[in-house]
Formats: structure tokens, C-alpha cells, sequence
């Protein structure tokens, strides 16, 4: 190893470190766990080696519920908050007067506690024995009948539940591509203007080309940010996501941990190997579609 | 197309509320630009003379005065009506397009019965790219060019759609020196090529002289001389303009005039004859090719050092009335100046020296001794 390489490792050195005792060690350990049959946690004991605990979680109704319920989230949240957030950065972008207040309404959420944000969110959905809630008074002038968005079918849960996740993931996609979108030098807007080109095309042609490695970004941490989705629900639906039929993965993790059913670490490890493989390929999966698509005509992401 | 301009006006209101008051860019400018020629629009920075060219392209609109295309008034006309392509100066090519579908975009936005065939867009598109000779680079990202071959790209790109007339800002400033000369002959070449009507616009005096069929000389928004490059040169009208045209820059030195003969500040003997100008204090604008070395001359000055440029000699040199700290003079042999010395005298060619009222700035003509004769 000569001086410079040397020199190299020693400044990485401390985040390296930091990494592998907080990062790297428990990610071994948790696959060490989840391949331990038995494991006791008060003996520190175990009586064999093998996939059961995985055939465990694979066959556990609760963890199926997760999943899917993890994936309808995932499917749902990420492109209706990011085509959203696109739509709004282009309309505040369009717009010169009252624009920074606009950019504060809309950045609140991002600074506003999630419990907080759920209560509200309780208030304006909840049916109780009192109201049926702000949101169901608003259907009912449509003469739509009431509907219990908090404790009554799952499909109802499952909209309150992405709603959530959309308002409070927004703002930050807001932010980003409004920066992206104030970067873009103007002169190509002048040419594409000499050029007699619409708005639409100019839009889709030169816009959306030039910010798409933010939008790339956006994606991809949205897919992973909504997979590992956990305090929206229980800020919604309470702790006892099971019963409710609205856990989700990170969920399913906690409750075999410390939940009132929990206790048994090397489920919960199973089922994070289980979650870090799917956001692994769901991510691979992302920049390989957006290489190829750069490759046609996108920037390249460096 | 003959473009003409009539009062043509632009405000922009203050950037600052406090220090108030809109900002005057452009001030009832009025000129012409006639078929088929090649005009240079050169000021200093900030003299309004890019506002001038997104006003004549429809970018800006202007707040007073009319623009004709011919006889059209497009003054209200969108800039996809108007028919004109644009330059710009950083080239504004779309990085994520091939230098082909940079090209053809322009006619990819063609409507109604102007619509054209994919195989046509790309006929003309390949047939713009050959007259500016780029028909090897098509398959090319933006990136992937020299800074010369980009501009070769965003003019092709303003060509293609066959505009009638053809704006570019700055054409030049974004290339080395040496390309620089190469892409104003290009420039040239093309222009003579098309035939078509432009504009471009440059604070380089010498970029626009050696180009331009005519010059527009700006400042601070006003139109202070227009003409073509030699009589401008040769006759011009006020103080700046004489100092913004020349390299190396004209010599202006304190004056006096006192009955028919200038007199330089400093100095007791005249300089020059110069008949009908009234008395009182000028500035003397003499150009580097006006001084003659002359053991008897009447400028005195004393002699830095000699530069020899090859094909002629410059003169360092001071005098105590010169405005700069020294001046330049261009002569055609070193064996007129003995570098030795430590003063050189000078005699002046009478059409090289041009005098400007002390407070006005303005041209005050006389008649060079000998030419009525």
C-alpha cells in the first residue's frame, strides 16, 4: 500500500468505523439471527440452524397483511406524490407574486410532527358516537353515506392511510423540485420560445429532461422511505396495527420485538432480511430503468 | 427582409423600490437594417444593445415605438410569427438532445399545413448541418463539442427553420481567440451564403468592423452612430465613439483651439491648423496612424519604448496633456524612432485627428488643410 492510499484510509477511518460497528455489525447480526431456529432470548440459546424462521413469517397471516399492505402503499404514495409535487413546483415556479408564502403553506407539513399531523388527521376522517367527522359531513352533502375511515373496511383505512403518507411525503418533493426546477437556465426557455414551441412540449421535451435526475432521486427515496413506513399508521390506527389489519412491515418487525405478542427476535430479524431484500431489488430495479431511460434521451445521474 | 425600428423604447421598472425610478434600457432607437446585410449592434456592457435584439426577436416587448419586418409591423407578433432565429450566446442547446434533434426541433413544433414528414425534417435538418459543416457530429450530445462546434450546432439550429431574419447575441465570447477569428469568417461566410438579414450583437469593436456590412454604435440606450465600419471609423461623431472604435484606442488629449489652431495643454507651439473651429477648450482625438515621426514636428513626447509589431512599429510614449498615461502611435518603420532617445517629436496627419467640444462631447468639424485646394 503506498503513502497516499494510506493517508486515504485514515480519513476514512472514522466514519468507516462508525459504519461497521452501527451499521455493518448489525446487519450481520440480524442475518445470523434470522437463521437461528429457537432462539431464547432470556438463555441466549438456540437448537438449530436452518430457514424455519422464515417459513415462519412467509406463512404468518399478520406478515401477509404487512406485505400487502406495505406494497399498496408503496404502489399508491410514491408516483401520486411525486407527479403532485411536480405539478405544484411547476405551478409555483409559473407564478411570480405571493410565491414564498405559497412555498411556506406548502413546506408546514415537513416541519409539523407526524403524531401531531395524525391527530388532525383523526379529527377530520374519525367517526365517533358524537360526529361522524369533518370528511364524512363533506361526503354526506354529495349524498354519500358515512363511512368509518378509521375502524371500519380496510379499503377505507388503506385511502386514509395514503393520504396521510402523500401530505406529509410532499413538501420535501416539493422543495427539491422547485430547486430543480430554478436551476434550469431560462435561455433554454427562450429558444424553445423563438422556436414557437408550446407549453406542454416544452415541458415534457426540455423541463422534465433536465430535472429528471432529481426526479430519479425523489423516486427511488420515496420507494424506500414508503417501505419502510411505520409511525403514519400507528399515528392513524394506534399501536395495535395487527388488529386493525393495518400493519405494515417495519411494523410486523417491532410487534415480534416488543409488541404485546413480541418476544421473538429472530422472526423479527427474518422478516428485515425479508424487507431489505425487496427494497434492495425494488432500488436496482429503479436505476436500471432510469439508466436506460437516460440512455434514450434523460441526463445521465453521475 | 428589411428591418426597420422606429422609436423603439424599453423600461424596465426598478429592480428597488427604495433608490426608485424605472430604468431606461432602451431610448427611442430608430434605425434600419437593410435587406440582406450583415449590422453589428456594439456598445459597452449594459447599453442595452441585447434588449434591442430580444425586442426585434419578440422576447421582450418594447413599452414605446414600432418594429417593421418589411412592411409588416410585428411590434405585438409572438416571436414564432415573427419568423426570426436566435444565437444565444452560451448556445442554450438542450443537453439531453443529439445534435440532430437539436436541430430538427424547431420543425418538430411546425402545425397545420406547415407540418412537415419526419424524412423531410431530417432532410432539412442534415442539409442545414451541412452548410455549416457539422453533418459528421449529428449522432453528438451538446457535451461531447468543442465550444466552436456548439455554436456551429445553434446557429444550424436558428437556420433550419429558414427564418427571414437571423439574431445572434454575442456570437463570439464564449470562444478562444483564435477560433474566435476562424467562427466571425464563418459568420461571414454563411451570412453571404444565406443571403438572409442579421443582426448580431458584440462589444468587440473589432469583431463588429471586420464583419459587418454596417455598425450600430449604443450607449447607455441611445443610438449614438450608425454607418458602415470604414466611415464610422473615419468620421466619428462624437468623443465615445472614437474611443470605442480602434485598436490600438485613439489618443485624446486636452486642448485648446485659438484662432484656426489647436494647441495641445502644456505645450506653447500649435500642433495642427484647424480651420472653422470656434475657440475655446476641445479634446484632441489623434489615432495611433496619425502621428509622423518628424525631427520637426510640434508634438513633443517622451519615449518609453518601442514595440515592434512586425509589420509595423508601435510608440510608447507619454505627453503631459494626454488623458491616458501613455500614448500608442503606429508607425510604418522603426528607422523613423531611435529607441535611444529619450524624446520623439511627432507631426499629425490632419484627417486622423478629430476634435469634440469639452462639455458636449460632440464633433466639431473642420477642414483638413490642403482639402479644398
Amino acid at each position: 500500500m503506498d503513502r497516499s492510499s494510506r493517508k486515504a484510509w485514515l480519513y476514512l477511518l472514522p466514519a468507516a468505523a462508525l459504519l461497521a460497528v452501527f451499521l455493518v455489525y448489525p446487519v450481520i447480526d440480524v442475518l445470523i439471527y434470522s437463521f437461528e431456529e429457537g432462539f431464547n432470548f432470556a438463555s441466549q440459546t438456540y437448537w438449530g440452524v436452518g430457514l424455519y424462521n422464515y417459513s415462519y413469517v412467509l406463512h404468518d397471516p399478520y406478515f401477509l397483511q404487512a406485505v400487502e399492505n406495505t406494497f399498496v402503499l408503496v404502489i399508491i404514495t410514491v408516483p401520486v406524490s411525486t407527479t403532485l409535487a411536480l405539478a405544484i413546483s411547476a405551478a409555483l415556479a409559473s407564478i411570480k407574486p405571493l410565491r414564498s408564502l405559497y412555498q411556506t403553506i406548502y413546506f408546514l407539513p415537513y416541519v409539523t410532527n407526524t403524531l401531531a399531523v395524525g391527530l388532525v388527521f383523526m379529527v377530520l376522517f374519525q367517526k365517533t358516537e358524537y360526529t361522524d367527522g369533518l370528511v364524512n359531513l363533506m361526503l354526506e352533502w354529495f349524498g354519500a353515506g358515512p363511512i368509518d375511515f378509521i375502524n371500519g373496511p380496510h379499503w377505507a383505512k388503506m385511502f386514509v392511510l395514503c393520504f396521510y403518507t402523500i401530505w406529509v411525503v410532499m413538501p420535501f418533493k416539493i422543495l427539491v423540485l422547485t430547486g430543480a426546477l430554478a436551476s434550469v437556465n431560462p435561455d433554454y426557455y427562450k429558444a424553445a420560445r423563438v422556436d414557437g414551441t408550446s407549453r406542454a412540449r416544452i415541458f415534457f421535451r426540455i423541463t422534465l429532461p433536465m430535472i429528471s435526475p432529481m426526479l430519479v432521486y425523489l423516486v427511488i427515496t420515496g420507494f424506500i422511505g414508503a417501505f419502510k413506513a411505520y409511525s403514519d399508521a400507528v399515528s392513524l390506527f394506534g399501536t395495535d396495527l395487527n388488529a386493525a389489519g393495518m400493519n405494515t412491515i417495519v411494523g410486523y418487525v417491532y410487534d415480534m420485538l416488543y409488541g404485546d405478542s413480541g418476544g421473538y427476535p429472530s422472526y423479527a430479524s427474518a422478516a428485515a432480511i425479508i424487507l431489505f431484500v425487496i427494497v434492495l431489488t425494488i432500488t436496482c430495479i429503479n436505476l436500471l430503468i432510469s439508466r436506460r431511460v437516460s440512455g434514450e434521451g434523460g441526463v445521465h445521474i453521475q | 427582409m428589411n428591418i426597420k425600428l422606429e422609436g423603439l423604447t424599453k423600461r424596465f421598472p426598478a429592480r428597488d423600490k427604495r433608490s426608485g425610478g424605472e430604468v431606461t434600457a432602451v431610448d427611442s432607437l430608430t434605425f434600419e437594417v437593410p435587406d440582406g446585410t450583415l449590422v453589428g449592434l456594439l456598445g459597452p456592457s449594459g447599453c442595452g444593445k441585447s434588449t434591442t435584439l430580444n425586442m426585434i426577436c419578440g422576447l421582450e416587448a418594447p413599452s414605446e415605438g414600432r418594429i417593421f419586418f418589411g412592411e409588416e409591423d410585428v411590434t405585438a407578433a409572438p416571436p414564432e410569427l415573427r419568423g426570426v432565429g436566435m444565437v444565444f450566446q452560451n448556445y442554450a442547446l438542450y443537453p439531453h438532445l443529439t445534435v440532430l434533434q437539436n436541430i430538427t426541433f424547431p420543425l418538430e413544433n411546425l402545425k397545420g399545413d406547415k407540418k412537415l414528414s419526419k424524412a423531410e425534417m431530417r432532410r432539412r435538418a442534415v442539409e442545414t448541418a451541412r452548410l455549416v459543416q457539422i453533418e459528421n457530429l449529428l449522432d453528438r450530445k451538446p457535451r461531447e463539442l468543442s465550444g466552436g462546434q456548439q455554436q456551429r450546432v445553434a446557429i444550424a439550429r436558428a437556420l433550419v427553420k429558414t427564418p427571414r431574419v437571423l439574431l445572434l447575441d454575442e456570437p463570439l465570447s464564449n470562444l478562444d481567440a483564435r477560433l474566435r477569428l476562424q467562427t466571425r469568417e464563418e459568420i461571414c461566410k454563411i451570412q453571404r451564403a444565406t443571403g438572409i438579414t442579421t443582426v448580431f450583437v458584440t462589444h468587440d469593436q473589432e469583431e463588429a468592423m471586420s464583419i459587418s456590412d454596417r455598425i450600430v454604435v449604443m450607449k447607455d440606450g441611445v443610438l449614438m452612430q450608425q454607418g458602415e465600419p470604414q466611415q464610422v471609423y473615419d468620421d466619428p461623431a462624437s468623443l465615445f465613439v472614437a474611443k470605442f472604435l480602434g485598436t490600438p484606442p485613439i489618443n485624446v488629449f486636452a486642448g485648446q483651439v485659438k484662432a484656426g489652431r489647436l494647441y495641445l495643454e502644456g505645450s506653447g507651439a500649435p500642433v495642427l491648423d484647424t480651420p472653422g473651429v470656434p475657440e475655446g477648450p476641445v479634446w484632441a482625438g489623434i489615432r495611433p496612424e496619425g502621428f509622423v515621426p518628424d525631427t520637426a514636428g510640434p508634438v513633443c513626447c517622451g519615449l518609453n519604448r518601442v514595440e515592434v509589431l512586425g509589420r509595423d512599429v508601435s510608440i510608447v510614449c507619454t505627453h503631459p496633456a494626454c488623458q491616458a498615461d501613455t500614448i500608442r502611435a503606429i508607425i510604418p518603420s522603426r528607422s523613423l524612432v531611435n529607441g535611444a532617445d529619450n524624446t520623439v517629436h511627432f507631426a499629425l496627419k490632419p484627417d486622423k485627428v478629430f476634435l469634440f467640444d469639452r462639455e458636449t462631447e460632440t464633433r466639431l468639424p473642420f477642414a483638413p488643410p490642403g482639402a479644398e485646394s
